[in-house]
């Protein structure tokens, strides 16, 4: 392609899978009365924004695909399966049926690749895709009529540190954006993480009762406001700096690095986002932001 | 008698499944699972009870259920060694049983039985290899991620509970490699090496410990062994606390080393212990032991669930222990942490602090002050302290004392100003006439959702 590719959206698009359950898709075999409507609402407000812009592909991080070894990316063309979630059966369990740019993760692993980073392409037909990476896509495009681009987590922290972990994700956001501009696509990314997220470990009798929704504890949502706070006033970069405290102080689910990769793959944005919700499921704190570097003020395009 | 007839404790990377004829080592492991698999055949077991390390779960414990679950599993790392076809025979009745103990026991668990749930990794290594014509029903059990020590025994327990409940000769499978820390970039399989010298001295100690089946050293030492040799993907190193739980927290176990190798860094190792009465003996435990979890998860003392002693196992009467100076009493209500009901000191008998659970049921009269979501809700505190001072009664003159020798009591009440007025009114009719000096404090929490608690002093002659 001639044309230089490039972000056209980017969002922060966490995946409680409650928020599909409540949803009642036809995808999805639980159903449910209600429930989490600030955060649902706000995915609809993000849905209308991205509905005004013409992208050709997703490309999603989520963790929910720990891999240990190396970051991996989706490199079989087509998927169908049945997706249930192992911690929440109860109410995520989604026949997915979705398509994969191939083509543009082959372009991101060799890149990567080249710049040093341990990377594999999953090449199994019969491997099943993470339910973060299907919620975080449903909740945006709930039609799958685009193609996706499925990043796992490098679970570096584990073996290292929150700092390696950033650079790495770091490393991999600028090699996401530069693959985009040599493909010549047009790309929505997704970071597919809660911001706090310390969870209860008991469960209402029905899920969506939201009389026992709240956040953990007050400190997470000191952290959770501190962070939404920073990011309304465009201050990205500091909130890479600040994120191995709010990982530790707050369990930060960016651990993933999807955060961070995101923020670096839109090169650290200074104008205002769009914030489209703050809600809390099973006690863990959740944002919805989006970032359209195309738009006259960087939010939202209408 | 326990119907525990092995414990095996194997790796859940899937090399030695799909890959075994890429490295001696791999092979030896395969090796070592099929050592363990006659062992199996050979004990007789009934039931492999499957704990691993590689099902995380948040909300409580969960348990697999489905009778026949079927797929095609694909390891989320080594993608490439292949896909494992799989159909499993589950012990569903276990299952229900063990999902009952864990709530007696006052835990959170839920039994899981839904089409394509993804077993783990681990644990579908462990059943292909272990029991690959499916002859054993088995059951599957998940790691939570939030539980320490305390939870692991108490859910340890429960599987205990329910295998005696069951009444099946049961094999116990705990699916974890001893040093964990994979290599963080691919390999050659013919370079394969455990990652340090460092986490191969600590494998050879637990190498020893276990050969020598010394198990409950072993979960003794499982938070050094953390601090060492674990790469922190969970809380905490556990499946020793749990394993050693079920089969009865002691080191009388023939251990044996069938297999020990490196896997992608990890020390693998597959190894069998059969309990024996002539094991190495129990050694001076430092950790607590525990039969309820006390922490802030809401799942002690949730009223009418916990029953920690069936009531045909506890005695007729009142047994006292009172062969130290220290005193406990059956009659009163189990302490949530390692400290008697009363101590003689000199002319004086300290009592350690006294709340209303019940003592055979753990339940608190008048309600608890929260329910089992932390939320707050009605309870009675003239009720509460009445069922306190009845404690106390009991506790007093189980030590040989009385509730009119009691000479000082410190008071605490979670919220002063709702239930001063009727934890007076009901202190004043029994300790109005004695006199005791008292002093009463608001504080913010105490361990179980109670209201109240008494911190008494008294003389000891009744």
């Amino acid at each position: 392609m001639s044309e230089k590719g490039r972000i056209v959206a980017a969002a922060l698009a966490p995946h409680p899978p409650h928020l599909v359950y409540a949803e009642n898709p036809p995808q999805n075999e639980p159903s449910a009365e209600c429930g989490w409507e600030q955060l649902r609402w706000g995915y609809e407000k993000l849905r209308r924004d991205l509905a005004d812009i013409e992208f050709d592909t997703i490309v999603v991080l989520s963790p929910h695909w720990q891999t240990y070894v190396g970051t991996h990316f989706l490199g079989v063309p087509h998927f169908k399966s049945l997706s249930v979630d192992p911690v929440f059966p109860n109410l995520f369990r989604f026949h997915y049926e979705m398509d994969v740019d191939v083509d543009l993760a082959r372009m991101m692993h060799d890149e990567a690749a080249d710049n040093g980073l341990v990377v594999k392409m999953m090449e199994n037909p019969d491997f099943r895709v993470d339910y973060g990476t299907i919620v975080s896509c449903h909740l945006s495009n709930p039609s799958w009529d685009k193609p996706i681009v499925g990043i796992s987590s490098n679970r570096s922290t584990s073996y290292y540190s929150v700092e390696v972990m950033q650079e790495q994700a770091r490393e991999l956001g600028r090699i996401t954006r530069e693959a985009i501009e040599k493909s010549g696509k047009r790309v929505l990314l997704l970071a597919s993480n809660s911001l706090s997220h310390r969870h209860f470990t008991t469960e209402a009798s029905v899920p969506e009762d939201m009389s026992h929704e709240h956040i953990y504890n007050h400190h997470q949502y000191l952290w959770d406001m501190r962070v939404i706070e920073m990011l309304r006033s465009g201050k990205t970069q500091e909130v890479v700096d600040i994120m191995p405290e709010f990982i530790e102080q707050a369990v930060s689910e960016s651990d993933a690095g999807s955060f961070t990769w995101l923020l670096s793959a839109l090169d650290y944005p200074r104008f205002e986002p769009e914030f489209y919700a703050y809600g809390t499921v099973i006690g863990t704190g959740n944002a919805i932001f989006g970032w359209y570097p195309d738009s006259e003020e960087g939010g939202s395009p209408q | 008698m326990s119907t525990i007839v092995k414990g095996l404790l194997v790796p859940g990377i899937p090399h030695p499944l799909l890959a075994p004829e890429q490295n001696e080592g791999w092979q030896k492991l395969r090796d070592g699972f099929e050592a363990a698999r006659q062992e199996l055949i050979e004990c007789g077991a009934e039931l492999i009870l499957v704990y691993s390390t590689m099902w995380p779960s948040v909300i409580g414990h969960q348990i697999q259920a489905r009778a026949e679950p079927e797929w095609v599993h694909v390891d989320d790392v080594f993608h490439d060694l292949g896909s494992i076809p799989y159909k499993f025979k589950m012990d569903t009745d276990f299952a229900q049983t063990l999902q009952e103990c864990s709530t007696e026991r006052g835990l959170h668990a839920r039994t899981v039985d839904y089409h394509g749930f993804p077993i783990d990794t681990g644990s579908v290594v462990a059943l292909k290899l272990l029991n690959p014509d499916n002859t054993i029903p088995a059951c599957i059990v998940s790691s939570n991620v939030y539980a320490d020590r305390a939870e692991s025994v108490v859910f340890g327990k429960a599987a205990r509970d329910a295998i005696e409940r069951h009444g099946k000769k049961t094999a116990i499978v705990t699916v974890m490699t001893l040093s964990n820390r994979l290599f963080t970039e691919f390999i050659d399989p013919a370079d394969d090496a455990i990652h340090s010298p460092k986490d191969e001295e600590w494998n050879q100690k637990l190498l020893e410990f276990l050969g020598q089946g010394r198990l409950e050293d072993v979960a003794q030492l499982s938070r050094e062994v953390h601090r060492q040799i674990r790469v922190k993907k969970v809380v905490n190193f556990k499946p020793m606390w749990w394993m050693s739980a079920v089969m009865g927290q002691n080191n009388n176990y023939d251990g044996c080393v069938h297999a020990y190798a490196p896997l992608y860094g990890t020390g693998g190792a597959v190894i069998s212990l059969t309990p024996t009465p002539s094991g190495f003996g129990n050694k001076e435990f430092d950790e607590d032991d525990v039969e309820s979890f006390s922490g802030d998860r809401n799942v002690v003392d949730s009223g009418s669930k916990t029953q920690l002693e069936p009531e045909d196992t506890l005695p007729a009467e009142p047994t006292v222990h009172t062969s130290s100076p220290t005193i406990q009493t059956d009659a009163a209500p189990k302490p949530v942490g390692s400290y008697p009901h009363a101590r003689r000191v000199g002319d004086l008998l300290y009592l350690s602090g006294v709340g209303p659970r019940q003592p055979k049921t753990n339940d608190i009269p008048g309600g608890p002050i929260r329910d089992e979501n932390g939320d707050p809700r009605e309870y009675d505190i003239e009720a509460q302290t009445k069922a306190v001072i009845e404690n106390i009664r009991v506790i007093l003159e189980a030590s040989g004392s009385s509730l009119d020798q009691v000479v000082d009591i410190t008071a605490f009440l979670v919220d002063m100003d709702r239930d001063f007025a009727g934890y007076n009114k009901v202190y004043n009719e029994t300790f109005g006439s004695i006199q005791p000096t008292r002093t009463t404090l608001a504080i913010r929490a105490l361990p179980t959702p109670i209201a109240v608690e008494f911190k008494v002093v008294a003389l000891p002659g009744g």
